[in-house]
């Protein structure tokens, strides 16, 4: 066995600690160690964006992380962006344009778009495009998620 | 007919839980004393097994065990045959190979599962398949399917002595008499090549045995949760009511997720069983390339015969099929390329002969689509080549074909996947094809337009091209509807779901019937626990065949709900009406009854129930169809392509759709826009490429061209026209596979259009910027 | 696909990571981003037994003006700073033209820019632009530090002059001279995908504006960048006609890169590509050299 490592970081503003091999993927580690599988891993090798969260407020490829990098530091994931009750603004534009059919590429899309609206609070249908063009969907052809991101905007910014 | 919550953009009841990380998906399962699987998968995609050491893997800490094949014993046996070959169909060859829990012997494909591991931990399992050590002797490898079928090439399976899977020879009337009448024959040679179908989630299943309970869970990616209930309770000589098999959310499924029994199904539950511990395995990414099926590989010989005016007088198809190692789905996919390959043409002389092949490669089954891009692919390339050599106009030649709308139901006389006859049962072409051609401006891009822009020094091309979609296929599909009294309405149903909508789409069913928001229709699919008759979605079924049969269970609680309520408010039947949850006499508002009440008279805690009279409101009820519903639709596209990097722009892309009710547009538009993604991936994106010794040389999404939102259209414009099916009381026709299915034909007719001065005749597909470019030059050489 | 074990260390100085590094050397990796090791461990084409990771050495991330007029990046610092840093924009605009082209903006938010470099991917943007700009590589070791240009960094397929027990720590980008224009063309099937090939210009206009100089450097065209020199030197003292151009466009495509075919492209077709992306890039400079 390989030394563990104290791991200590927070989770949607919450403090974790756990010991854990320093291997453990942070997507892995989400999951499985703190049972938070909003967070999906489509490919694990960086390409599908299923897994995306923030990490200190950018998005990263939570399958291109080791968890102990995370380390001190603050991770965003789709649990932390709304609850079912009172969706983030993203969410709820998702849901109006049916910018989700199965929905297992949707979280990585949420965790994307949020810095990017952010900075980006009136973006062109061109810059949405190649926003999210570091995330896969195999169901909407995505559309719909343009629109919705549109409909997110037009939310946020009022 | 006018619906209040049929045919609504209605948003999704599902989608609060998927967009908040709350859905359960198969990997979010955890239980505690779960043990871990992982696979030796074979390197090679033809070898013998001379040994197999696995002494190091053991000695690894955290592992628990390890099983090859010999490990099994007598419990090792190949999966079952989930669809003969048709009965009716007479000469009909099939030799049926199946798929096993793990190769023993010889493997079949690379990929194929040799050794599973169980461990403590993923991880830990992956390391330990690094520690084993297995001695092949590699053997010829089978992979170009005409060389497949020469009389000297290596066998797939030695106890065959060719790699013929299985023959079948199709006609409708006559097609050599066709041919003598004909002024014009036209003889092609199409090769169409193998993708994948890549559900963002990868199949995975948890595999829990209750020793104390004698009782098995199993948490599966399928599609056909019925199936695999049933199924695994026969393997592992339990009841079936021992067993529930549930498909909670799945991450898409697009055909590979209904293939029944895969070695891992199979594996799972024998392992939990074994070790009465909860047993998990997740397919990853490059597994998923080689362990889940994938479809589309055909070669085509093709003969079209016409008179000079261009009326097709019959088409002779001869062509092989590629089933992969192993052919367990049947004839599925050949049987549906067979009654497309006419498409929704009036051809009555039709010769069709199919050869499917054995391969060292993985398993065939179908993928969205399922066979009939390549009919559509074959038809709709011959059209372009007739009306190239008539000098007529793709267009017209195509109108002067279609059936015209008087003569449905119309009889194809092709047996289906069904193993029916394909009756087509309704529809109205013409008016489908004129609106798309209006849509794109068809008439001013040709005429004004394309010419402007080429002495502009710009390619940009059009595609149109007219596809059916057979839908809604049975046996059959059943649901109980159930109304609580808290007001809200159960649902259940068998049919597992992938993002169809199904949640709200059969809620608005529901709604129609019983007068309550679609939000407080409660689905459940694919827990064998709620529900357990049904076959799976699955050929653009969900919606025809468990939709129907949601209608006919809702509207039997209505009659119950009706007969009750006329006692209760005392006013007869016909005067009553279903309003917001509740049951009113129809001129007197105030005297009225919540459906919550009525549920609790209806389970009385004292008094007697009279005779002959069942307890609830609730009723189950099932739909089988005895042919299934044929869709149609129309696409079109405009394209510009960079004759010096062949890399292309859409400029416009339009499907106009007829596939009967609409049940919600907005999931009808989600569901065109993803096939037509996927459509355009398999026209110049992905492609499995396998090598001369069978290897996959793209598995993983970085070399796997899965498209992104920035390939796509900016906008799929999308026209409706409506032609209710006679065969089911919704009236409506699957959609499912729609988007997918014309999109190669299209693509290629605007490509070649694009690059109209090279005389390009594109006889494959996919193609890819480099395909093309080599297609341009060879045409550039020969001139 | 779960990566090997591996010891673990998170070093916080320069100095204490080349301690970790001399110490294990071959068995050790250093891990910067991670955006392209990470997954090959988790394919297991990478198995190192050691991970040295340089993200706590805060001392490694920054983009710094210099007095000679050069820019200095720190090894550390990550595509997105790069991408969005003012000074790149007014210092290296032919750097901050390609940032948006490397990968994908969750790639770029954690891949750094000196990892790129290091990896020495002949696809890799970076790697191109830096030899294209005449980068020099700050390497640091146990005994000191040295100072090697772009062009004799890299030594082929994955592989660069860096010893097992040596970092790279610092990129120094010179400024352009006057009248220079710049240009980054590639061809990529979707916009994150390592490209079929690619071709960063530089040129240099005299007062005449005849070409005063001019470099043309390709990726993914060979085991490493390939710099075209001979159709450089076509173009030299020429005037930039679209006849010159054709010339060194067809010199470099067809005489001196080196691409391989595989699933995506025939080295025929890359060839092809080159010639049409050169003269595409030409002109753009052409036109960025005019307006500077």
């Amino acid at each position: 066995m390989t030394k563990l490592f104290k791991l200590s970081l927070t989770v949607n503003g919450n403090p974790y600690e756990r010991q854990i091999e320093p291997r453990l993927l942070l997507s892995d580690f989400l999951r499985h160690e703190l049972g938070m599988t909003g967070t999906h891993v489509g490919c694990e090798h960086g390409v599908c964006g299923a897994c995306t969260v923030l990490l200190n407020g950018d998005p990263v490829r939570s399958c291109l992380m080791f968890a102990v990098q995370a380390h001190g530091h603050e991770v965003l994931t789709v649990e932390g962006l709304g609850t079912i009750d009172d969706l983030h603004p993203i969410q709820q534009a998702f849901w109006e344009a049916h910018g989700l059919q199965c929905g297992f590429c949707t979280p990585g899309f949420l965790t994307t778009l949020v810095p990017f609206l952010e900075e980006n609070p009136d973006p062109s249908e061109e810059e949405i495009r190649v926003a999210i063009s570091g995330n896969l969907c195999r169901c909407t052809g995505y559309q719909h998620i343009v629109e919705a991101v549109q409909l997110a905007a037009e939310k946020m910014r009022a | 007919m006018t619906y209040k919550f049929i045919g609504k953009r209605i948003k999704r009841n599902e989608d609060p839980r998927l967009l908040t990380g709350q859905a359960l998906f198969v990997d979010d399962v955890d239980i505690p004393g779960m043990l871990h699987v992982a696979f030796l998968r074979s390197d090679y995609a033809h070898a013998r097994i001379l040994s197999i050491d696995i002494e190091e893997a053991r000695q690894r800490p955290g592992v628990v065990a390890i099983y090859t094949a010999e490990d099994m014993g007598d419990d090792w046996e190949p999966g079952p045959p989930l669809v003969s070959p048709p009965p009716t169909l007479e000469g009909v060859i099939f030799n049926s190979r199946r798929q096993a829990p793990l190769a023993k012997g010889k493997v079949f494909h690379a990929g194929e599962a040799v050794v599973a591991v169980v461990a403590e931990s993923r991880y830990i399992a992956e390391d330990a398949v690094e520690d084993i050590w297995v001695d092949y002797e590699s053997l010829p490898v089978v992979v170009d399917l005409e060389k497949a079928m020469e009389s000297d090439s290596p066998l797939v399976h030695d106890d065959l002595d060719t790699n013929l899977a299985a023959h079948m020879f199709q006609k409708k009337g006559d097609y050599e008499s066709a041919r003598e009448q004909a002024d014009l024959i036209i003889q092609k040679k199409f090769y169409l090549d193998r993708g994948a179908a890549v559900a963002m989630e990868n199949r995975g299943i948890v595999a829990h045995w209750d020793e104390k309970s004698q009782h098995m869970t199993i948490w599966d990616t399928t599609q056909a949760p019925i199936p695999i209930r049933n199924g695994t309770a026969a393997r592992l000589g339990l009841s079936e009511k021992q067993v529930r098999v549930i498909a909670p959310f799945l991450g898409g499924g697009f055909g590979p997720k209904a293939m029944m029994f895969y070695p891992e199904e199979m594996l799972l539950p024998w392992l939990s069983m074994k070790h009465c511990r909860p047993m998990k395995w997740i397919e990853d990414r490059r597994e998923n390339f080689y362990a889940t099926t994938s479809e589309r590989q055909q070669v085509h010989e093709v003969e079209i015969a016409l008179t000079k005016d261009g009326r097709v007088l019959g088409l002779s198809d001869d062509f092989l099929h590629d089933t992969g190692a192993f052919d367990p789905y049947g004839l599925t996919i050949p049987l549906n390329t067979q009654c497309h390959v006419t498409g929704p043409y009036d051809i009555q002389n039709i010769a069709s002969n199919c050869t499917a092949v054995f391969t060292n490669k993985p398993i065939v089954t179908p993928v969205r689509g399922a066979g009939r891009p390549q009919g559509v692919f074959v038809i709709e390339r011959m059209l372009d080549f007739a009306a190239k050599e008539l000098g007529m106009d793709l267009l017209e030649l195509r109108k002067k074909n279609l059936i015209p709308p008087d003569a449905f139901p119309y009889d194809k006389e092709i047996i289906d996947q069904a193993f029916a006859k394909f009756v087509m049962d309704s529809g109205n072409y013409l008016p489908v094809v004129e609106k798309a051609r209006e849509m794109i401006g068809y008439d001013q891009f040709i005429k004004e337009e394309q010419p402007r822009l080429r002495a502009e020094g710009k390619y940009v091309g059009i595609g149109i091209t007219p596809f059916i979609e057979t839908t809604g296929v049975g046996p059959y599909e059943g649901a109980r509807v159930q109304i609580e009294p808290t007001g809200k309405v159960n649902v259940a149903t068998g049919i597992g779901t992938q993002g169809q909508g199904h949640f709200t789409s059969f809620a608005q069913i529901v709604s129609e019937q019983l007068g309550v928001a679609v939000s407080d229709v409660n689905l459940v699919s694919g827990d064998t626990a709620q529900f357990h008759w049904g076959t799976g979605t699955f050929a653009s079924r969900g919606a025809v065949v468990a939709g129907s049969a949601v209608l006919a269970a809702a509207t039997a609680v209505r009659s119950k709900v009706l007969k009750l309520a006329s006692k209760v408010l005392e006013a007869p039947e016909e005067e009553l009406e279903f309003e917001n949850g509740t049951v009113r006499v129809a001129d007197i508002p105030r005297q009225s009854i919540s459906l919550g009440e009525l549920a609790a008279l209806a389970n009385p805690l004292r008094g007697a129930v009279e005779p002959g009279s069942e307890p609830g409101l609730e009723a189950t009820d099932y739909f089988g169809p005895a042919y299934g519903a044929t869709a149609f639709g129309v696409h079109a596209m405009i394209i510009e392509i960079d004759p010096e990097t062949m890399m292309i722009e859409f400029k416009r892309y339009i499907t106009v759709e007829d596939c009967g009710t609409v049940l919600n547009p907005l999931i009808l538009e989600g569901q065109i826009h993803g096939g037509v993604s996927m459509g355009i991936g398999n026209a110049y994106y992905e492609k499995m490429h396998f090598d001369e010794s069978g290897q996959l040389l793209n598995a993983s999404l970085a070399d796997y061209l899965i498209v992104t939102a920035h390939e796509m259209p900016n906008r799929i414009e999308i026209g409706h026209m409506e032609t209710r099916s006679p065969f089911n009381e919704l009236g409506t026709k699957g959609v499912g596979e729609a988007g997918a299915i014309p999109v190669p034909a299209c693509f290629t007719q605007a490509l070649e259009n694009a690059f109209q001065d090279f005389d390009l005749e594109i006889l494959e597909t996919p193609l890819s910027p480099n395909r093309l470019f080599e297609l341009l030059q060879r045409e550039e050489h020969e001139e | 696909m779960k990566p090997p074990p591996f010891e673990y260390y998170a070093p916080t100085t320069v100095e204490e990571a080349l301690v970790h590094l001399a110490e294990h050397g071959y068995d050790a990796k250093p891990l910067a981003g991670g955006q392209s090791l990470i997954p090959m461990m988790n394919f297991r084409l990478a198995q190192p037994a050691v991970i040295v990771d340089l993200n706590n050495i805060e001392g490694l991330s920054f983009i710094r003006p210099e007095d000679d007029g050069s820019l200095a990046v720190g090894a550390m610092t990550r595509h997105q700073m790069v991408e969005k840093s003012e000074l790149i924009v007014e210092k290296a605009p032919l750097v901050h033209e390609t940032m948006p082209q490397i990968a994908t903006s969750q790639i770029r938010s954690r891949g750094t820019f000196g990892g790129s470099l290091a990896h020495a991917d002949p696809s890799a943007e970076l790697v191109c632009v830096s030899v294209a700009l005449d980068g020099e590589f700050k390497i640091a070791n146990q005994s000191g530090e040295r100072w090697v240009p772009a062009k004799d960094f890299f030594l082929g397929l994955f592989t660069s002059v860096l010893e097992p027990e040596e970092l790279l720590v610092e990129i120094k980008l010179p400024p352009f001279p006057e009248r220079t224009g710049w240009s980054l063309k590639e061809i990529a099937r979707r916009p994150h995908d390592f490209c079929l090939i690619g071709v960063a210009a530089v040129l240099t206009l005299d007062e005449n504006n005849k070409c005063q100089g001019a470099k043309l450097v390709y990726l993914s065209a060979g085991d490493g960048p390939v710099e075209a020199t001979q159709a450089a030197e076509l173009l030299k003292g020429q005037d930039m006609t679209d006849e010159a151009i054709r010339a060194a466009a067809e010199k470099a495509s067809a005489e001196e890169i080196d691409p391989s075919s595989d699933i995506h492209a025939t080295a025929e077709f890359r060839r092809h590509l080159a010639n049409v992306l050169t003269r595409r890039a030409l002109k753009e400079a052409l036109d960025r050299a005019k307006g500077n």
